[in-house]
């Protein structure tokens, strides 16, 4: 797809032609990212995660198929060899570290891109599928991180995935074999890590391929802006390259340097320091914690205590959690209002706001103790979590009275008058 | 239609929640929650006066105290501790030169596994040999020491204070909570998780070793020395973190620059 006046690409080299003719990948790149892509000219800050994300995924692939080459799938040796890269692999410290960090760098940049679609409208007509395949990806990436993070071997790799796959064991009747069929075994065991370690080799190329999808199914009605009004005029755009290149070049600067402070000063503090003694079954750590970007959807697991009717409180757990991830599905269908930005939207924006306190409130009690009074704290949280999604947003979006939309993209961003004069109205 | 059953969804869950928070609510109100006696007599760890030479993004290893903690190590805490990840040639890092680690190495009779025969016999260990594993003859199993700085929360300063904390446990706290006795064989130690520790106070006079560089060995210097030689341990590759990640932020700090200047040029004459 593309605008009409979208650049077209013109080889001047005579390679580049004879390339062209053949194979016309210049001509993709540059109508994918390049100066052929058309893109609102008010795009803010928020509109670097995506690009940021993509980067995250190539850091975690090029660090973890260099670990991969000194890693050793095996329960007797795997702790030993995180250890021999730590130590002896050169720069392996490095490379670990940068995997590690780079899997939180990953989360926190996907959230901050899921949070700015929830705020701006993203998901809503004709951006429907973009909103489904990145609901996927993060699903894929949940799966990949935790799958990561039981390689090492360590006492919260070996008792996460205890946890995480006794989930399974609270659906009724084939819960139970089900888990036995994940796991290979009863529990975690040399079976469990083995087809661990190739799934998480696997999975990342499988988010590479629907990331491709993610960018092709954006590049049809082209990318969304902060006023949420779809480009009208020429004067509405700027070309991706330069102006969105030069961009996110900014963006990519900041993050890269707040990610390596992390990585060279404070590579362990997002880890729990559980996970630097060996995989014992037969020591159950005081508390276990998954990493903190599950914390949010953990206290949601944990909130719920008490059986509720004929369902047991576990399973009420497992089917609240999933469907907490599971109902961004639903949500361009949920969502009924007209107006997709948020800041058009006065009403949805408190309901916003709150929810973001919300999750992290929930993710504060996802990394606490299952005591109280973080236990209640995480009821309150995780049923405002629920009503949030079920039953404000399609009933904000009934009956919320919008604020005016500008006219356009160009008179949002420049005023009416001078809009005028740039974009005459037709 | 689907929000009809949205709605429905959350209605579902809401009272559900609502359902487990009402049980939990009840049973906190009818029966509070009891302080218990790892609530109250559990000490946050500090670390010793001056902190560590280490800490903070500027932090180097002192050599001589790494040296003394590896004597502290091998004199009292290598009869029940092994080191398993550390490699005889890894001392030339603590300013050990090539002689003197063979000199250490041979002390140490390494096990060696023969696939073929299944035999294990023992060779004098020399600079690629790990520091052999330990024979307790206790009951338990001390845990290696190797990654035990990274292994706790607070790290080298919950090994200096849990080294300098042990005491006897105070009147009060039987007073307090009957029950908790010291188990038979445990000792007190208020940094410990559960307040009893199977160890016996390792470092407990002035003087247990004597350091060949005329520093005085107390017991905070020696608990202080040890912690510091295992964050070492541990983390081996500290200072060469920290110098590498100052030039890489430099760096990142000038590329901020330019991609900032080259965004303002691009978009000198585009207002957005």
């Amino acid at each position: 797809m593309s605008f009409p006046w979208a650049k077209e690409y013109t080889p001047s080299h005579p390679a580049m032609v004879w390339l062209d003719e053949k194979l016309p990948l210049p001509r993709f790149v540059y109508n994918a990212i390049g100066a052929g892509y058309p893109v609102p000219r008010n795009l803010n800050y928020f509109w670097n995660f995506g690009v940021l994300a993509g980067f995250c995924l190539v850091i975690q692939l090029v660090t973890g198929i260099v670990l991969a080459m000194h890693y050793a799938a095996n329960t007797g040796v795997a702790f030993d060899s995180t250890e021999h890269i730590m130590r002896d692999v050169n720069w392996g410290w490095l490379l670990r570290y940068m995997h590690a960090n780079g899997a939180s760098a990953f989360f926190v940049v996907v959230y901050a891109h899921i949070f700015r679609g929830f705020y701006f409208g993203s998901y809503k007509a004709p951006r429907e599928m973009i909103w489904l395949l990145g609901v996927l990806i993060f699903l894929l990436m949940m799966a990949t991180a935790f799958m990561g993070y039981v390689l090492p071997w360590g006492q919260m790799s070996f008792w996460g995935a205890k946890v995480i796959t006794g989930l399974f064991g609270a659906i009724p009747v084939v819960g139970e074999p089900l888990q036995i069929w994940l796991l290979g075994g009863f529990a975690p065991d040399q079976a469990a890590l083995n087809r661990f370690f190739s799934l998480h080799f696997l999975l990342p190329f499988v988010i590479l391929g629907v990331v491709i999808l993610h960018i092709w199914a954006l590049h049809i009605p082209g990318s969304s802006n902060p006023t949420g009004v779809e480009v009208k005029t020429e004067s509405d755009t700027v070309p991706f390259h330069p102006y969105y290149t030069a961009k996110d070049g900014v963006g990519l600067a900041v993050f890269l340097f707040l990610y390596f402070a992390m990585v060279f000063f404070a590579p362990n503090a997002l880890g729990h320091p559980d996970n630097y003694i060996p995989a014992n079954p037969m020591s159950t750590p005081a508390h276990i914690v998954p990493e903190w970007y599950f914390w949010p959807f953990y206290a949601i697991l944990r909130a719920f205590t008490a059986d509720f009717f004929i369902i047991p409180a576990k399973l009420m757990g497992v089917l609240a959690m999933f469907s907490a991830i599971l109902v961004w599905f639903l949500l361009p269908w949920l969502d009924k209002s007209p107006v997709r930005s948020g800041t058009y939207r006065p009403t949805f924006k408190k309901f916003y706001w709150l929810l973001v306190i919300d999750v992290l409130v929930l993710g504060y009690c996802g990394g606490a103790p299952a005591a109280e009074p973080y236990v209640m704290i995480s009821q309150i949280a995780a049923m405002y979590y629920f009503l949030h999604f079920f039953v404000v947003i399609p009933v904000v979006s009934a009956i919320e009275k919008p604020l005016p939309l500008p006219f356009s993209i160009t008179e949002a961003v420049l005023g009416k008058d001078e809009a005028a004069t740039v974009a005459p109205a037709e | 239609m689907i929000r009809i059953f949205s709605i429905l969804a959350g209605a579902f869950f809401s009272v559900a929640l609502l359902w487990s928070f009402g049980k939990g609510a009840s049973s906190y109100v009818s029966e509070p929650p009891k302080p218990t006696v790892e609530s109250v007599y559990h000490k946050h760890a500090e670390g010793p006066e001056g902190g560590f030479s280490f800490e903070g993004a500027f932090g180097k290893f002192d050599k001589q105290q790494l040296q003394r903690g590896f004597q502290v190590y091998t004199e009292v805490c290598a009869t029940c501790h092994a080191l398993k990840h550390v490699a005889f040639r890894d001392l030339k890092e603590i300013g050990y030169n090539e002689a003197e680690i063979k000199a250490i190495a041979a002390k140490y009779k390494v096990p060696e596994y023969n696939a073929t025969t299944g035999e294990v016999k023992t060779h004098d260990g020399v600079a690629k040999d790990h520091f052999p594993p330990v024979v307790y003859g206790g009951q338990g199993s001390p845990p290696d020491l190797s990654l035990i700085a990274k292994a706790r929360h607070g790290g080298p300063n919950y090994i200096y204070a849990l080294l300098t904390g042990y005491q006897p446990q105070p009147a009060e706290v039987l007073k307090q909570f009957p029950d908790a006795k010291i188990p038979a064989g445990l000792n007190w130690n208020p940094y410990f998780a559960n307040l009893n520790i199977a160890m016996p106070q390792p470092l407990v006079s002035e003087g247990q070793v004597s350091y060949k560089d005329g520093t005085k060995p107390t017991v905070e210097q020696m608990s202080a020395d040890v912690s510091a030689f295992l964050m070492w341990t541990a983390e081996p590759k500290l200072e060469k973190r920290n110098q590498t990640g100052w030039p890489v932020l430099g760096f990142l700090l000038f590329a901020m620059v330019l991609a900032y200047m080259s965004y303002r040029t691009v978009w000198a004459d585009k207002k957005h």
